[in-house]
């Protein structure tokens, strides 16, 4: 044993103090602060509430395919009831995204929101530890909270769409990621708002830009629609502020089986399909957010 | 660092403010002091001990030890939501100890605490001292900074206005009242040529002495000139008092 590792185990025994720590690495940091954002949401509920949802939500679109077929294999072939069960798993989908977001939106606002207004912030931050590393922690936390919801829920919703067809989706592995990716931009989102303003304020940030996009893409399929230049662009902007309806779109258009035409407007069928240029984009600004949570939470005064 | 400073610099243990590493070296007991409350006491102390970078091994047999010295052993299994305001104090001293501070911060530790408690602050603050930690109270609780501190600053918007020793100042002039009867002339001059300011109501008399050591020798002189004493009771100027003279009555703070 090395003479400095010798006097060390030495002075562990004698005294267990402070043997001139500079505080834990950031690596650390990052992992203790993801532990306890998820055990946080294990101890607060939040977590139950929200997987109980996901097994109702699945459960009543179970119990409801699983209804209409026993109705239409009276009546209809094998072809129409696939392309009833895609419509419906598709429309699954579209609520189960909707309840993602709103779960990566409202369980986030409250984080660093909640801890700076409550004054809990005051004792962690001046521990030694880096700032970016809490801001990133939580952000793992929740990130493989949603990961593993997202895997849930829509993983679920084609799953029992399999279960009662024996044929899959086309394209599931991109949708559920093009999912993923919208849950983690809501997240970005509330979370860079939730290091400036309290929690009602980042969570309505990020729902009102989630619903910003959503009038926007029906205002994009209008124009595509209708050939009106200007709504088609409105669209296009809408979806730069905020790609979660663009996301969605593009998981839309990924899902339809090659024989469903698009069945004219709605939200099933995507006229202007998002490019993958977009689908980088939401990468981007996903990135983009965390980086702005971290910079915004770096120069504040708590 | 919590606020960005809006103008000069500072060092903490030789390292500028806000540096990272100097913080593994320091202790922080907020003015609200609030914790995630749906941990264990003893779950919040490791977490905010791993916060300052202690290993998890050592803390499985130092947190058990911190909760008992502040009171907590028999609930560090309870979460922290069920705890009174007192018991989070406690918590909060246990977790600005964790990592056996060199500087101590507390900032009003004993507001809205029983006597208990203030006790406690009291004797962690002395423990800490012993150990040869500086411990720095913020406190509006003039009694417990008296009992408390060596050294004592009166700030006001940010600026130091008065810094005084404790000692110093307890060693210093002191008021003495002195309960007695058949006050002889004699008596009075004397007291009047060797003590300040001297005031009589009815049989108490108040009188300012240069320090303690003149005691005896006025006691003496009295019981000479044939006075009774009932009692010879100093009065430090409080530090309260000393507060009010100091920043005025209203200081806006």
């Amino acid at each position: 044993m090395s003479e400095i590792a010798f006097a060390r185990s030495i002075a562990s025994e004698v005294e267990p103090a402070n043997l001139g720590l500079s505080g834990p690495s950031a690596l650390t940091t990052v992992l203790l602060i993801a532990r306890i954002t998820f055990r946080e949401a294990v101890r607060r509920r939040i977590l139950v509430v929200a997987v109980l949802a996901a097994l109702g939500f699945l459960a009543l679109f179970g119990v409801g395919v699983h209804a209409m077929l026993q109705n239409m294999r009276l009546k209809q072939g094998l072809l129409q009831q696939r392309e009833a069960v895609a419509m419906m798993s598709t429309m699954a989908l579209y609520a189960g995204s909707m309840l993602t977001s709103l779960m990566a939106a409202l369980t986030s606002c409250d984080t660093l929101s909640g801890e700076i207004a409550s004054g809990t912030i005051h004792a962690i931050a001046t521990k030694p530890v880096r700032r970016w590393a809490l801001v990133f922690g939580k952000w793992i936390g929740f990130a493989g909270m949603l990961s593993l919801y997202v895997l849930l829920l829509e993983g679920g919703t084609i799953l029992i769409a399999w279960g009662q067809t024996g044929r899959i989706l086309p394209h599931t592995g991109e949708a559920i990621g093009l999912l993923w990716v919208q849950a983690l931009v809501l997240l970005g989102v509330s979370l860079a708002a939730s290091t400036r303003f309290s929690a009602m304020t980042s969570g309505a940030v990020a729902l009102g830009l989630f619903g910003l996009a959503f009038v926007g893409g029906w205002i994009e399929q209008y124009g595509a629609l209708q050939h009106v230049r200007t709504c088609v662009n409105l669209g296009i902007l809408s979806s730069l502020i905020m790609p979660s309806d663009a996301l969605w779109r593009r998981t839309a258009f990924r899902l339809q089986p090659p024989l469903l035409g698009s069945a004219g407007i709605g939200p099933f069928s995507s006229l202007l399909i998002p490019s993958t240029a977009m689908v980088m984009y939401a990468i981007v600004y996903a990135a983009i957010a965390i980086l702005l949570a971290v910079l915004l939470f770096e120069r504040r005064d708590l | 660092m919590l606020v960005r400073p809006s103008g000069g610099h500072g060092l903490l243990l030789g390292h500028p403010l806000g540096s990272r590493e100097v913080r593994a070296r320091i202790g922080f007991l907020p003015e609200h002091f609030r914790f995630y409350d749906w941990l264990s006491a003893a779950e919040l102390v490791t977490f905010h001990g791993r916060l300052c970078g202690l290993a998890e091994s050592h803390l499985r047999r130092r947190v058990p030890q911190l909760l008992e010295r502040v009171g907590l052993g028999a609930q560090a299994s309870k979460q922290i939501r069920t705890f009174s305001k007192g018991m989070m104090q406690r918590v909060g001293l246990a977790q600005a100890i964790v990592n056996d501070p060199e500087i101590l911060f507390l900032d009003e530790p004993s507001s809205g605490l029983d006597p208990a408690g203030r006790k406690l602050v009291r004797d962690i603050i002395r423990e800490q001292r012993d150990r040869g930690a500086t411990v720095f109270l913020n406190s509006h609780l003039l009694g417990e900074v008296e009992k408390s501190c060596d050294r004592v600053a009166f700030i006001r918007s940010g600026e130091v206005i008065e810094e005084y020793e404790m000692n110093a100042w307890q060693n210093g002039s002191l008021e003495v009242e002195i309960r007695v009867r058949h006050l002889s002339p004699e008596a009075m001059t004397w007291l009047a040529g060797n003590t300040e300011d001297v005031r009589v109501e009815g049989d108490r008399v108040q009188v300012r002495v240069a320090s303690e050591h003149h005691l005896p020798a006025m006691v003496r002189c009295l019981v000479e000139c044939g006075a009774e004493v009932f009692s010879v009771t100093p009065q430090r100027v409080s530090l309260e008092d000393l507060f009010l003279q100091t920043m005025g009555p209203d200081p806006g703070l």
